[in-house]
C-alpha cells in the first residue's frame, strides 16, 4: 500500500515521527526556532491514542533529567530544544552518557554565541561530537538535509540508542526545522509494553521483582580504578559504534575535481553547487556526512586521493573542517567556506569559493 | 535458658528491614539519614511494595543511599531528582515513586525543579533532610544554615545582610496547589522516630490517591559539619534548629465530608 504524504515543516516531521514510532516520552522547553516540535505534538495529544506522554518542563535543565529519568526506565524518551537551551542540557547529556542510558535529544540550531540569533546555524558542531558536557563520552550524531529525515531520524535515533545505550542528537538547524517538504508517513509503531521491557532491558527501572537484585543507574564510582573501567568500556563501545554506524552519501565524486564535504542545509545548498559548476565545466562532487560522529573519516580520506582540493561549506566559522583535515592529513589542500551568525550562504559565492582553488 | 529457646519467632521484638540491602552505611555514626533511611524501608516492607517502588538519590550525603535501598534506584544530577522523578511516574504511573534529598540539593541548586514538580503536583513522595550545611563537601554554608551559624564558607557566622535568611523551602512548598501532604519531622529520639515513621507511611499511602506531592522534611544533625559529637549536635538541633524550623504538619488533606 502506497505511503501517506504529507506536507509538513521540518519540526512537524519530528513530532509526527516521535508518535508514529512508539515513543514513550517528550519533555522540552519552548525555544525558536524548533517550538514547533512541543505545539505540534500538544496539539495532536497522543496520550489517549498512543500512551506517549508530552509534558512542557520548566527549564531545559528540568527536560533532560526528566529524558534521564524515563530513559532509566528504557523507555522511549526525548527532547528537543535549540542551541542556547542544548546547552543548558550538556550536564544531563553528560550523565546520560556515563550511566549508559538510551535517549534521543534534537537540536534545531540557531546562531551564536550567548543569545545569537533565531535564524539557522550549524556552530553548535563542535558542542555535539567534541563533548559539549564534562567527561570522555560520545553523543551518537545524526545530521538530516531534508524534512523526510527530520521525520525518519526520530526511529532510527532511537534505534541506535537502545542499540548502544547511548544518547543520540539529531543535529538539525533553524531552515531544515522551519521548511515545508512532503513526508512520507508510517503506520502507528505501538509503544514497548512494560513486560517487553522488562524482558529486553534488564537493567531498566521497573520495580524490583523478588527475582532479581535491585537495579541501580547511576554515573557515579568513586573507586578511580572501577571508574577507570567504566571509561575503557564506554572507549570499546564508541570503538565499535565507529566500526559499524558511519552513514554517509555521495553525489558526483567519481570525476570530481574539488569535492566539498557539507551537513544538513549545506548538502541542500551544495548539491545546486554542483549543478552550477558542472554547467561552468567544473568538476565537483559532494560527500554529505549522515552522522557527524561517528564521522566518515576512512571514505572522506578515498576521495581526497583522488581530488585536488576539498572544500567544506558550513554555517559556522569552520568546525567540520577541523575534522575534514584530520581526515586527510596533507594530500591536498582542504579549505572553508563559512557563513555564520544566521546567514545562509548562496549557490553562487560557493562556486566562488570553489574557484580559488 | 538455652538460645534456641531465646531464638523463637514469638519473642522477636525487631529486626532489620530486608528493604534495607546489607552494604555498611557510610554516613558518619550519629548522623540521622541511616535512621531515615531504615524508616522508609519499614514503610515499602510493611505496605508491600518493594516491587513497586523505585527512588531517586541525590547529590550530597546520601548520594549512595541507592546501596542501601533494595529497590530499583536512579542516581540524579545536582538537585534535578524531582524532574527525574516526574518522569519515572508518569511514565510508570502505578509505581511509587520518591526522591532522598538533602537541604544543598532541594533548596539551593534544585529549587526550580522543586517548585515545579510541587506546584505540577506531581503524585511522588519527597524525603527532605534538612541538617542545615552541606556535609558531603566538609561542612560549607547552606541555603537553610541558621542566621550567625559558623560553617566554613561562613566562618564567623552566616551574615543575614550579605547571604539572607535561611530559605523555609518547606512553608514556600506547602503553599502552592499542587502539594497534598507537607509536614517536619525529626528523628533525634524515639518518639520522634515514630512519629517521622508515620508521617513517611502517609506520604507513601498517599500516592494511592493520586493528588499530588507529597513532601516529608526531617530536621536533622551533622555532627560532622556542625563539629559536635553526636549527643551534642542532637542537643544542638533542638536548642537552635527546631525554634526556627518547627516540628508537626504543614499542610494536611482536606477531610472527605
Amino acid at each position: 500500500m502506497a505511503k501517506e504524504i504529507r506536507l509538513m515543516k521540518g519540526n512537524e516531521a519530528v513530532a509526527e515521527g516521535a508518535i508514529r514510532c512508539g515513543c514513550d516520552g517528550y519533555f522540552g522547553y519552548p525555544i525558536t526556532p524548533q517550538s514547533e516540535i512541543l505545539e505540534y505534538l500538544t496539539v495532536q495529544n497522543p496520550y489517549p491514542k498512543t500512551g506517549m506522554v508530552v509534558l512542557q518542563a520548566e527549564s531545559e535543565t528540568a527536560s533532560i533529567n526528566m529524558v534521564y529519568g524515563g530513559a532509566a526506565c528504557a523507555k522511549k524518551v526525548m527532547t528537543s530544544s535549540s542551541s542556547p537551551g542544548i546547552s543548558l542540557m550538556q550536564e544531563g547529556l553528560s550523565y546520560i552518557a556515563g550511566a549508559e542510558l538510551p535517549a534521543l535529544c534534537v537540536n534545531v540550531v540557531r546562531g551564536g554565541p550567548g543569545l545569537g540569533t533565531i535564524q539557522p546555524s550549524q556552530a553548535d558542531y563542535f558542542q555535539t561530537v567534541k563533548g559539549g558536557g564534562h567527561g570522555d563520552y560520545k553523543l551518537i550524531t545524526l545530521a538530516p538535509a531534508s524534512v523526510q529525515e527530520m521525520y525518519d531520524f526520530v526511529g532510527l535515533g532511537f534505534d541506535l540508542a537502545f542499540k548502544y545505550r547511548n544518547p543520540v542528537m539529531i543535529l538539525s538547524d533553524g531552515l531544515i526545522g522551519q521548511v515545508m517538504e512532503k513526508v512520507e508517513i508510517d503506520d502507528y509503531t505501538p509503544r514497548w509494553t512494560d513486560e517487553y521491557i522488562a524482558e529486553k532491558f534488564p537493567w531498566a527501572m521497573i520495580g524490583k521483582p523478588a527475582s532479581r537484585g535491585h537495579n541501580i543507574v547511576t554515573s557515579l564510582e568513586l573507586d578511580s580504578a572501577k571508574q577507570e573501567q567504566v571509561n575503557l568500556r564506554l572507549q570499546a563501545k564508541y570503538k565499535v559504534c565507529e566500526e559499524n554506524e558511519v552513514r554517509y552519501e555521495t553525489f558526483q565524486v567519481e570525476d570530481a575535481d574539488i569535492l566539498l564535504v557539507a551537513y544538513g542545509s549545506s548538502a541542500r545548498i551544495s548539491q545546486k553547487v554542483i549543478e552550477l559548476c558542472r554547467a561552468q565545466g567544473l568538476k565537483v562532487g559532494l560527500l554529505r556526512p549522515i552522522t557527524l560522529w561517528p564521522f566518515p573519516t576512512k571514505a572522506i580520506n578515498e576521495i581526497s586521493k583522488h581530488v585536488k582540493g576539498i572544500l567544506t561549506v558550513e554555517m559556522s566559522a569552520g568546525q567540520m573542517v577541523e575534522d575534514v583535515r584530520l581526515a586527510v592529513g596533507c594530500a591536498v589542500p582542504v579549505k572553508h567556506y563559512g557563513r555564520f551568525g544566521g546567514i545562509i550562504p548562496t549557490p553562487t559565492e560557493i562556486v566562488e569559493a570553489i574557484k580559488t582553488f | 535458658m538455652t538460645r534456641e529457646e531465646i531464638i523463637k519467632p514469638e519473642n522477636l521484638v525487631y529486626r532489620r528491614t530486608p528493604v534495607l540491602t546489607d552494604n555498611v552505611m557510610h554516613y558518619c555514626p550519629g548522623c540521622g539519614h541511616g535512621t531515615v533511611h531504615r524508616l522508609i524501608a519499614e514503610v515499602i516492607e510493611e505496605m508491600g511494595i518493594q516491587d513497586k517502588t523505585i527512588g531517586v538519590a541525590p547529590v550530597g550525603c546520601s548520594v549512595l543511599a541507592y546501596n542501601y535501598f533494595d529497590v530499583d534506584f536512579v542516581e540524579a544530577a545536582h538537585g534535578r531528582a524531582p524532574a527525574v522523578a516526574t518522569a519515572i511516574k508518569r511514565l510508570h504511573q502505578n509505581h511509587f515513586v520518591f526522591t532522598y534529598q538533602g537541604d544543598g540539593d532541594l533548596a539551593a541548586i534544585g529549587t526550580g525543579e522543586t517548585i515545579h514538580a510541587c506546584n505540577r503536583g506531581e503524585n511522588i513522595v519527597i524525603i527532605f533532610v534538612n541538617n542545615g550545611i552541606y556535609g558531603m563537601t566538609g561542612g560549607q554554608m547552606a541555603p537553610t544554615t541558621l542566621p550567625n551559624m559558623k560553617t566554613s564558607t561562613s566562618p564567623y557566622g552566616r551574615d543575614v545582610e550579605v547571604m539572607g535568611p535561611p530559605l523555609k523551602i518547606t512553608e514556600l512548598v506547602a503553599q502552592l496547589p499542587g502539594t497534598y501532604y507537607v509536614t517536619r519531622q525529626a528523628v533525634y529520639t524515639p518518639a520522634l522516630v515514630r512519629k517521622a515513621k508515620k508521617a513517611i507511611r502517609q506520604a507513601f499511602e498517599n500516592q494511592k490517591l493520586n493528588k499530588g506531592v507529597s513532601f516529608v522534611e526531617i530536621v536533622s544533625n551533622c555532627n560532622s559539619g556542625w563539629k559536635l559529637t553526636p549527643v551534642k549536635s542532637n542537643e544542638w538541633l533542638e536548642e537552635n534548629m527546631l525554634p526556627f524550623y518547627p516540628l508537626g504538619d504543614i499542610k494536611v488533606p482536606a477531610k472527605e465530608v
